[in-house]
């Protein structure tokens, strides 16, 4: 294998574990340990990407996380690929098949690459402008090749066949980050007893002092690898912490409630993965969070800053120390503080030739560039680079002096050659969880950084997430603040050696020798966002943060501007002359890093994804060729096919069948409460309209139940089974809401009644049989009922037996025909099905589903609550002003059934339609006008609510709701289809058997 | 994303829990005697105020009582939780 850029020595991979993998299509090798961007620069390439606008060439910038450039698609089953995912953080395994993204044909040769040329012409808002007009070619035109233009990776096409996890986690002690500080915030923590979960996004703990440079940096004597290593292992062997690597803090909700995601097996080889938990989702619930998240070193912003072969300087000194790999051959460095120097240091000691580094700063007083001047390093101090050159890798750049002031470059330009340079802007505390916390930020003039200031919740932010930077400082910190934090007395005594260091100075905007607007100086890598598309947001009116934000996409990428946010800032508070603490931050939302769907979704998917609820009857539908429609979580057989029948002919069928033999429909779904008390009368006089009190013991009645505003809010039969006993039903969809509404009053409003509720839906199965043979049926089922009218008349009830089984018999009915609705106890539900089918085979009994059920109870004009109503239909406008009780003094919804809009008489109000063509079925949901135009708008009166072709009239019927309805009775309306238009006459609901004789039949 | 103690079976993850809407509201004893601007009042014009609200909540996945609970709405702390028909600590 040919790594010519990995270092003959050093770092943490495994070097006698090669692993060979794609990139691009061609086959690579690297080693354990290494993350795909280690492994592709040691083969020297740092061409990954091309830009989201202008398909620049882009290059590995970072070393993790706040990658904004190595987006790349992992490629594995067909079908099957992960997109955008950061090459900084794949760590690398035997068959890893990665590919570059937004780029076409190749990353070497794109062609939207002429997006660069005509990056003039392409500013923030181009889209905004542009595309204004014609309207109409947006959705085939303008928005296919804008989505095409900027896409990101590719979309996966097939389902993903991964297993992903959730868990609830409760901790006393959650710490984020196990870098120094959250290390001793673990150590500190452990000596209160109390349960500690310590959690880090990387696979090695540590931060950054895992590849801080062992000759500058000691804890106690010991290396920074050998202290970590140590720690760690003193960590792993108390049982009262729980660490998870891998595992990255998405969100920081409020009462310390946080989401992170564990990736499982993504580093593992292919044959590994196999019925492994992919990912698993945390939500944890912690007493006590302490952030350690760290900090995110910056970029410089000047002309040309995005080339590849710049990179981080701290990335840099990472894939040396933690991978082995060299980044460049000849590097500059461009600095304004110290940290930059230990990376000059590190390559040089491990031959790696360092040109020169460019300081702004006029001079340090630290140790480290003191270092580098002995070891014959040329600095260029206070001096920028302006420029840099090369293509596809940067080959060289200008540097110029800076004014004293720093607002201009000045002397001769200094061309250098080299093919790396370092940058390092500083660091930016990672404040992201504590702001989604809620917590509010304070601006540091002096250093240069928002740090927490106020927390809401039981929390602490130690180390450089708070702003602190130094080892020695950040160790004491993370004590000192843990022990109070948890009340601790125990206190460590740590021994630090670190260099010392010299004053960061800071440049928001690097000045440049060319005119503005001629520099393509970066700020969002990722959206391709430049210092003059923040100009231009400026002169053009925008001066709220989060507006320039999206006119210029800044920080809307997927890495959500970790890297440069703070530039943009900075030039706007520069440019509008506002101090950066008044200016404030755009909103950080979560997640913190892209997290997967799969991960958010775990094992609820497919069968999983909602509860189904199945009744007692479910097999037998199954077995006869039902089909089920989805009625809330219920399945409920729709209709049964018998041959080849195709839905209409069996609904036309089981139609007919009910109404001149006998039908049988599962009616186990409609919602059943249990009510009983000595005030149950009374109640129900409180929430129907009609009246209660009267109902004999045995009998059924109708009721119609309003919202408090007078809209239809359920119906259902409800049945007196005792003195202080009803049973109430309610529409299936509507059982649990009746539930909760009803408690609601009974606890709050009416504490003083005597009503008790149970929701009984799920313990009875109801079998309704219906037709002109339904009471030969019924007395061939049950032993001791007597079913002669008088004795059992239309709505009422008995109590019977079937076998040594008990059952209520109601006498009710939604089809108009003669029916009986048995209820028995839910398991004995299908042996009494399969009884009255074997009882009814001599009649021809034909089990109906619920499309016929509504065609039948559509002839008899029986509204359905939810397809004639939608919550703006009161009792009145469904012509069913018989069902509410003038003489009540109050009722839920009453009052508003006399409100000026209530009884205004031209609302919507219940009809039918027939239509001129008995054959003609209209749509339901289409529109109805009384006057016709040529073309829409026209004034829409009224909609279709119900339509069926009955085979028991052999003409077509229809529900509607139409203005001022009552009054149109024998009109002609008309509905406007895309290619006719169908007339129709208004005419009465009732469309068969208006007089109720076959209830008696 | 916060826990609420309900004051029947303690604390609880907010999940367990339905909102109800302002908290204090009497349903008028005599409705039919009011103005339809009055009866408006009480069933459309509810607060939706920023800091401290009176509120009703439902252990709906819990007891299935209801109780009331002083929310600040500006940062989601609950403030204390009391039955129907108590009065809020202040």
């Amino acid at each position: 294998m040919t790594n010519e850029y990995r270092l003959s020595s050093g770092g943490q991979i495994n070097r006698s574990e090669s692993i060979s993998f794609k990139f691009n299509g061609k086959t690579l090798y690297g080693y354990k340990g290494d993350t795909l961007a280690s492994a592709l620069l040691a083969n020297g390439i740092h061409l990954v990407g091309r830009s989201f606008k202008y398909h620049r060439p882009r290059g590995i910038f970072t070393s993790g996380v706040e990658e904004p450039n190595a987006l790349v698609q992992i490629i594995k089953d067909k079908g099957k690929t992960d997109p955008n995912l950061r090459a900084t953080q794949i760590e690398i395994y035997e068959g890893l098949n990665a590919t570059s993204q937004n780029s076409w044909p190749s990353v070497n040769f794109d062609l939207g690459s002429i997006n660069n040329l005509f990056s003039p012409i392409i500013p923030a808002g181009f889209y905004y402008k542009t595309f204004m007009w014609p309207a109409s070619l947006w959705e085939n035109v303008y928005e296919y090749f804008i989505r095409k233009a900027a896409g990101l990776g590719k979309s996966p096409t097939k389902k993903d066949p991964d297993i992903y996890d959730h868990c609830y986690y409760h901790c006393e002690v959650l710490i984020v980050g196990a870098g120094p500080a959250g290390l001793i915030a673990a150590k500190t923590a452990l000596n209160s007893g109390k349960k500690v979960l310590l959690v880090d996004e990387r696979p090695n703990f540590g931060g950054n002092l895992n590849f801080s440079n062992k000759d500058y940096n000691k804890i106690n004597e010991l290396a920074p690898l050998e202290w970590i290593k140590k720690t760690c292992l003193e960590l792993q062997k108390n049982k009262n912490i729980k660490i998870l690597s891998r595992t990255s803090v998405a969100a920081y909700h409020n009462y310390n409630y946080l989401i992170m995601m564990q990736n499982l097996t993504d580093h593992l080889p292919d044959k590994d993965k196999k019925e492994k938990i992919r990912q698993r989702l945390w939500k944890v619930r912690a007493k006590k969070v302490i952030l350690a998240t760290g900090s995110i070193e910056r970029p410089m912003i000047f002309d040309c800053n995005d080339r590849p072969g710049i990179m981080l300087s701290s990335a840099v000194r990472k894939y040396a120390n933690t991978y082995g790999v060299k980044c460049g051959d000849n590097i500059s460095i461009f600095t304004n503080n110290d940290d930059a120097y230990e990376t000059a240091i590190t390559l040089h000691n491990k031959g790696v030739k360092v040109k020169s580094v460019i300081d702004i700063r006029e001079k340090s007083d630290g140790a480290l560039p003191k270092k580098c001047n002995e070891l014959g390093i040329k600095i260029h101090w206070k001096s920028a680079v302006i420029y840099t050159e090369g293509y596809k890798k940067i080959n060289k750049i200008h540097i110029m002096s800076l004014s004293k002031d720093n607002t201009n470059v000045v002397g001769n330009k200094l061309k250098i050659d080299c093919d790396l340079l370092c940058v390092s802007g500083g660091y930016t505390p990672a404040v992201h969880l504590f702001t989604q916390s809620g917590g509010k930020l304070d601006y540091n003039e002096k250093k240069h950084y928002f740090f927490p200031k106020k927390n809401t919740l039981n929390q602490i932010s130690v180390g450089s997430c708070n702003g602190t930077f130094g080892l020695k400082n950040i160790i004491s910190e993370a004590q000192e603040k843990t022990r109070e934090f948890l009340n601790i007395s125990e206190a460590e005594q740590f021994n630090i050696l670190e260099p010392e260091r010299g004053v960061f100075e800071n440049i928001w905007l690097i000045p440049s020798n060319k005119i503005s607007g001629k520099t393509k100086s970066f700020v969002d890598y990722q959206n391709d966002s430049t210092v003059n598309d923040i100009k231009l947001a400026l002169r053009e009116g925008f001066k709220s943060i989060e507006h320039v934000k999206r006119y210029t996409t800044t920080g809307m990428a997927t890495d959500q501007g970790k890297i440069a946010n703070m530039h943009a800032l900075g030039i706007i508070s520069e440019i509008t002359n506002t101090k950066l603490g008044e200016l404030g931050t755009t909103t950080f939302r979560p997640p913190y890093s892209p997290i997967t769907f799969g991960a958010l979704v775990g094992r609820n998917v497919g069968q999983f994804f909602d509860i189904t609820r199945k009744t007692p009857m479910h097999d037998w539908h199954e077995k006869n060729n039902a089909k089920f429609e989805d009625v809330g979580q219920w399945k409920r057989a729709w209709y049964y096919t018998l041959g080849n029948e195709n839905m209409y002919d069996a609904v036309q069928r089981e139609s007919k069948a009910a109404r001149t033999k006998a039908g049988i429909l599962d009616a186990s779904t409609l919602g059943k409460i249990d009510i009983q008390g000595s005030d149950a009368s009374e109640f129900l006089n409180r929430v129907y309209t009609n009246a209660w009190s009267k109902l004999a013991i045995g009998k059924c009645r109708y009721g119609l139940m309003l919202n408090e505003d007078g809209m239809v809010y359920d119906d259902g039969v409800t049945t007196r089974l005792n003195e202080n006993h009803y049973i109430m039903t309610t529409t299936t969809g509507g059982a649990a809401t009746v539930m909760s509404k009803l408690e609601d009053f009974l606890q709050t409003e009416w504490p003083e009644l005597k009503v008790y509720l149970t929701s009984v839906t799920d313990h009875f199965a109801t079998v309704s049989v219906c037709g002109p043979h339904s009471k030969k049926i019924l007395e061939k089922v049950t032993q001791n009922i007597d079913y002669s009218d008088s004795n059992f008349p239309h709505m009422s009830f008995k109590n019977g037996l079937i076998d040594k089984i008990k059952c209520r018999v109601m006498r009710i009915s939604f089809t108009g025909e003669l029916s009986y609705e048995i209820n028995v106890q839910a398991n004995y539900g299908q042996s009494v099905w399969e009884k009255c089918m074997a009882a009814g085979k001599e009649y021809g009994i034909t089990p109906y589903g619920t499309e016929a059920m509504h065609l039948l109870r559509a002839e008899k004009g029986f509204i359905i609550v939810g397809q004639e109503t939608d919550g703006t239909v009161t009792p009145v406008d469904l012509q069913m002003d018989w069902i509410v009780s003038k003489k009540k003094y109050d009722f839920i919804g009453k009052r508003s059934l006399y409100r000026s809009d209530t009884m205004r008489e031209d609302r919507k109000q219940y009809v039918g339609l027939l239509t001129n063509d008995p054959k003609e079925i209209l749509e339901e949901g289409a529109q109805i006008v009384a006057e016709v135009k040529n073309k829409p708008p026209m004034n829409m009166i009224g909609h279709v609510t119900s339509s069926y072709y009955s085979p028991n009239l052999n003409k077509s019927i229809a529900l509607a709701v139409v203005k001022n309805g009552k009054k149109l009775k024998g009109k002609k309306l008309y509905v406007p289809m895309p290619n006719k238009t169908i007339e129709v006459i208004v005419s009465d609901t009732i469309f068969l058997d208006k007089e109720g004789k076959r209830l008696n039949a | 994303m916060f826990i609420i103690k309900c004051p029947y079976c303690g604390e609880r993850d907010h999940s367990e829990f339905n909102y109800g809407g302002e908290a204090h509201l009497v349903r008028p004893k005599q409705p039919t005697e009011l103005s339809d601007d009055q009866w408006a009042e009480y069933l459309f014009m509810k607060k939706n105020i920023k800091g401290l609200q009176y509120e009703r909540w439902n252990h709906s996945h819990g007891c299935r009582r209801w109780f009331n609970a002083a929310r600040d709405t500006s940062n989601d702390k609950i403030h204390s939780v009391y039955k129907i028909g108590e009065k809020p600590n202040k």
